[in-house]
């Protein structure tokens, strides 16, 4: 799995390009995460169109990464996710629990840290 | 695939990590041979992912010294699909199901609920001295295997 990084108006935006699967991604997307968070960034867009394969390991790193952003206070969002991710986010019912943008613009708007 | 067809395919691997995408890919062209879509074929391997990745991770405790043996028989279009581990087994009735809310947010758990959404039956049998056996089946008749799809 490979991770790129931006900041657009206070908002971490990691785009993640390929597999976040057990032994592999999974653990790359722990890290990812954590060094935003312990570097101030709390406010955080991941762009997922780039995810080619999950696995429930996979899924399971998403949920953790939303309780590592949420218990620092911050909030963690997603943009573009991929028919199957989505997928299997509604199977497990996991849909309702993460906030999901098309329009990465939306996305940043609500995400914006306020004055 | 026509009727009175049929086809058997077994693969045994060590408990690497990086072994569960060959068996994966085995089952999706198993399935794409058989006629079954992109979509279906993409959800049964998404199964015997997850039915590898648990044998070697929970049953051999990544042992790679301990074998994970997966069969694949096809007959016409009914699939039976065994994964087999050297571990010591677990009990299936504690595992915990992650759609009740107290589970939802938890990091792990969710393997065999996958497997049972995307194959029509899911049976685990215990050999005497150690070893798991995982046997998933599906009818390829049916649909994708995606439980918003199910009949």
């Amino acid at each position: 799995m490979k991770a790129t990084n931006r900041t657009v108006d206070g908002v971490e935006i990691i785009a993640l390009q390929g597999k976040i699967t057990i032994g592999s991604g999974d653990t790359q997307l722990r890290e990812v995460i954590a060094e935003a968070v312990n570097t101030g960034k709390t406010n955080i867009l991941l762009d997922l169109s780039g995810v080619t394969t999950i696995d429930s390991s996979g899924i399971g790193e998403l949920v953790g990464s939303y309780t590592t952003v949420t218990n620092r206070g911050g909030k963690l969002k997603l943009l573009h996710l991929p028919a199957k991710l989505n997928e299997l986010l509604h199977v497990t019912q996991l849909i309702t629990v993460f906030e999901v943008y098309e329009s990465e613009a939306d996305a940043i708007a609500s995400l914006k840290p306020t004055a | 695939m026509e009727r009175g067809d049929s086809e058997r395919i077994e693969i045994t691997v060590s408990s690497r990590f990086e072994n569960i995408e060959l068996v994966q890919v085995i089952a999706e062209h198993l399935c794409e041979n058989a006629g079954v879509d992109e979509d279906g074929s993409h959800w049964i391997g998404m199964a015997v992912r997850e039915a590898v990745a648990n044998a070697i991770k929970h049953g051999n405790k990544l042992d790679v010294r301990k074998k994970v043996h997966a069969t694949f028989e096809l007959q016409d279009l009914d699939l039976e699909i065994t994964v087999s581990d050297e571990g010591e087994g677990f009990d299936p009735e504690k595992v915990s199901d992650p759609l009740n809310p107290q589970n939802l947010m938890k990091t792990s758990g969710r393997g065999i609920f996958y497997m049972k959404t995307f194959m029509d039956e899911v049976h685990y049998s215990f050999r005497t001295g150690g070893g798991t056996s995982l046997v998933m089946t599906k009818n390829l008749s049916k649909g994708s295997g995606i439980a918003s799809t199910k009949a």
